[in-house]
């Protein structure tokens, strides 16, 4: 699936590995589940490494581990599914996550700006959206009243002329 | 009122374009109807029984002239010349057509107005006391915290894809008039021990097919801190809320099954965190702008009497339908939408232009949507009462029953309505025309009928004295009744009295209830009172004692 980072098509350097696969040596990614059992040896691997939850995985699981990751996928079970919105807010506020949040499976271009807001940057998309419907989403709203993960002025500061 | 500055004004344009974009995809198959479905919910675009359904955001109820004529334009231009207000202080039109539906709301942003969040599983369009600023019980107008709330609630990027929907209504007094309960979230302002002003917060209230009252979970909230606290329990509903079950999904559930204490745990926990941030805090400087935007008119100094009118119904009128002012020679008037034998909360177009000219004569500002789908003229000098009284009347618009048995809520029902299991709106025209004699309205008192036509409840049958919920019994529609229920301070949720009762006996069941209240009462007792002192028995002994006639 293509990925998009700061609206543009990226490579993804990321393996996605199964459960019961071996480790390559490149940068990897591995579920919660995993993580959480293999932790000691995960951590102190040579490359990169990313963990991916489920709508209903909390990253408040991940805890201090979370500023050690490089990359964390927050998966969308369903576009309706609003969880991982609050998940991405945890990792950026209370866990300090300053690495890669990635969004993975069923969303709606008509998210993409909420998603970008609360502090997405990676989106793992279908071939629908382009990097142009990308692009378009982020901008359909240009004034916002709530401050959020992507530090954008609020309307409120922009009235103050701050 | 609030008016928009050129930031709002910009954000609800583009929303518009941006719901435009959203309408062509749909009409070329790029979007398909459940990708597209929360897109125009979010929008206020339902798709009901025949066609779909716009509904309005009219904030805290409050509306300018110049928004009741572009109201009326939209109901001759775009659909079939009435509107419908609706218990959450909005508007519906109830045939719109998905093609126009960008255009009618591109007219509304012309007059500041939009159907952002009206729907859909986010916080919707926020409610307040429809006497707002004008009540003499009041501490202060909560509007200006209805629009902070608005504003922040506006497109929120966190809390758009919500496990359900998410109701907030604020107050600024003891008296509640915005049914604060019965609300997921309630903003009450009041005072602490120093004489600050500031507000508890209440959470986990709700109807539907699971009723609770909300609970306190912020007893003192300072102003400058509410978002951070609002935020905070949104996030935990966000993360928390059930999503497995439809039914199971509104905060209400999450709240009780949680508990007051480790509710207040979770949200403490989320608000430190948010209120050290910084970033959420409503500067004084931006609580007084709002303030000013909301400033009441200047009361003249006037003789505080009602003056007399040679029209003897004037008297009848003045009697229910005018409330106490703060300032003398003031009153609040309710206009009835609640015409003996018509549809609750319908308003045709000639009215609403006609309510403008009104407006403008006797220079009314505002107008406000009362829950109860009413309107509600809120600084009426009093003099000037008879003459407004006389152009009321002569548009139909005078009925003299404001919290009268006649004062019936009902939801659209069956008539319109996807989900009604059956109709509302003929037993509400069915009751009023039973009790349509003012001498025997008066004789009974205030009594709030509440009718839905299904459990979801937007005919509010929990918090009615006497609530109507109509079920479907194996393709046939039953109802039925509810005793007990209030939404004001006093809130309480109905008991369910028995077995339902067919639409022929329905209007006999409610007499017979009402007969029983009268035979029962002491003293100046409403109904609501003899109820709670009595108890069910003697109303379902009453109502059930024999077969009750088929022939109505």
């Amino acid at each position: 699936m293509p990925l998009i980072k700061h609206g543009a098509l990226a490579e993804n350097l990321f393996a996605d590995v199964a459960d019961s696969a071996p480790l390559p040596d490149e940068p990897a990614i591995v579920s919660l589940a995993r993580f959480l059992a293999e932790r000691e040896t995960l951590l102190a691997r040579n490359a990169p490494l990313g963990v991916r939850l489920k709508s209903e995985e909390s990253p408040a699981a991940l805890g201090e581990d979370a500023a050690r990751l490089s990359l964390i996928v927050l998966e969308f079970a369903k576009f309706r599914d609003g969880r991982a919105f609050s998940w991405a807010r945890m990792l950026r506020t209370r866990l300090g996550f300053r690495g890669e949040i990635r969004a993975a499976g069923d969303f709606l271009t008509d998210q993409l700006a909420f998603m970008h807001r609360v502090g997405f940057d990676g989106f793992e998309v279908s071939e629908k959206i382009t990097p142009e419907a990308f692009r378009r989403a982020l901008g359909e709203m240009r004034f916002v009243y709530q401050p959020s993960a992507d530090g954008k002025k609020t309307i409120r500061e922009l009235r103050a002329g701050s | 009122m609030y008016r928009y500055d050129e930031f709002d004004a910009v954000f609800v344009r583009e929303r518009v374009e941006q719901f435009r974009y959203q309408v062509a995809r749909r009409l070329s198959g790029e979007l398909n109807e459940d990708q597209f479905k929360p897109l125009r919910l979010m929008n206020g675009l339902y798709l009901q029984l025949h066609a779909y359904m716009l509904r309005i955001a009219v904030p805290y109820g409050t509306l300018s002239a110049r928004q009741l004529r572009m109201l009326a334009h939209i109901a001759r231009k775009y659909d079939k010349g009435y509107g419908h207000f609706t218990t959450r202080q909005n508007l519906q039109f109830n045939w719109p057509k998905l093609k126009d539906v960008p255009d009618i709301l591109a007219e509304l942003a012309t007059v500041e107005m939009h159907a952002i969040q009206t729907s859909g599983n986010c916080i919707r369009n926020v409610t307040a006391d429809h006497f707002a600023g004008a009540a003499a019980d009041e501490i202060e107008d909560p509007r200006p915290t209805a629009e902070i709330v608005r504003q922040w609630s506006s497109l929120h990027p966190e809390f758009t894809f919500l496990p359900r929907k998410f109701k907030i209504a604020v107050s600024g007094s003891a008296h509640d008039r915005a049914a604060l309960k019965f609300h997921d979230v309630a903003v009450q302002i009041v005072k602490n021990k120093a004489g600050e002003t500031g507000y508890r917060v209440l959470v986990g209230g709700g109807m539907g097919r699971t009723p609770y009252l909300g609970y306190v979970v912020g007893d003192f909230v300072a102003k400058p801190d509410l978002l951070a606290f609002l935020e905070s329990v949104l996030r935990v509903y966000n993360e928390q809320g059930r999503r497995d079950n439809l039914y199971k999904s509104r905060i209400k559930i999450l709240a009780h099954t949680l508990g007051e204490a480790e509710m207040r745990r979770l949200v403490a926990r989320e608000f430190s965190e948010i209120k050290a941030a910084g970033t959420l805090t409503v500067p004084d400087e931006e609580l007084k702008r709002i303030a000013a935007y909301f400033a009441p008119p200047a009361f003249e100094k006037l003789d505080d009497v009602l003056p007399e009118s040679a029209d003897k119904d004037f008297a009848d009128w003045a009697k229910t339908n005018l409330h106490r002012h703060r300032a003398p020679g003031y009153a609040i008037a309710t206009i009835s939408l609640k015409p003996i034998g018509g549809v609750p909360g319908d308003a045709s177009h000639q009215q609403l232009d006609a309510l403008a000219d009104l407006m403008d004569e006797f220079g009314q500002a505002e107008i406000r949507v009362s829950h109860e789908q009413n309107l509600v003229l809120p600084h009426v000098r009093k003099k000037d009462l008879p003459a407004i009284f006389a152009r009321l009347k002569k548009l139909g618009l005078a009925t003299p029953n404001a919290g009268l048995v006649t004062d019936i809520i009902a939801c659209p029902g069956l008539d319109y309505c996807d989900l009604a299991n059956a109709r509302s709106i003929p037993v509400a025209q069915a009751i009023a025309k039973r009790f349509s004699d003012l001498s025997r309205q008066h004789e009974i008192g205030e009594l709030k009928i509440k009718i839905s036509g299904c459990i979801n409840a937007c005919g509010h049958h929990h918090a009615g004295h006497i609530g109507i919920l109509g079920v479907d019994k194996k393709g046939v529609e039953f109802y039925q009744l509810q005793l007990g229920g209030s939404a004001a301070e006093d809130a309480s949720i109905g008991e369910i009295m028995g077995p339902g009762f067919g639409a022929h006996e329905i209007v006999d069941a409610v007499e017979r209830v009402i007969e029983t209240y009268l035979k029962l009462r002491v003293g100046g007792e409403r109904f609501l009172d003899t109820y709670r002192r009595v108890g069910m028995e003697p109303f379902r002994n009453m109502t059930y004692r024999e077969q009750l006639h088929a022939a109505h």
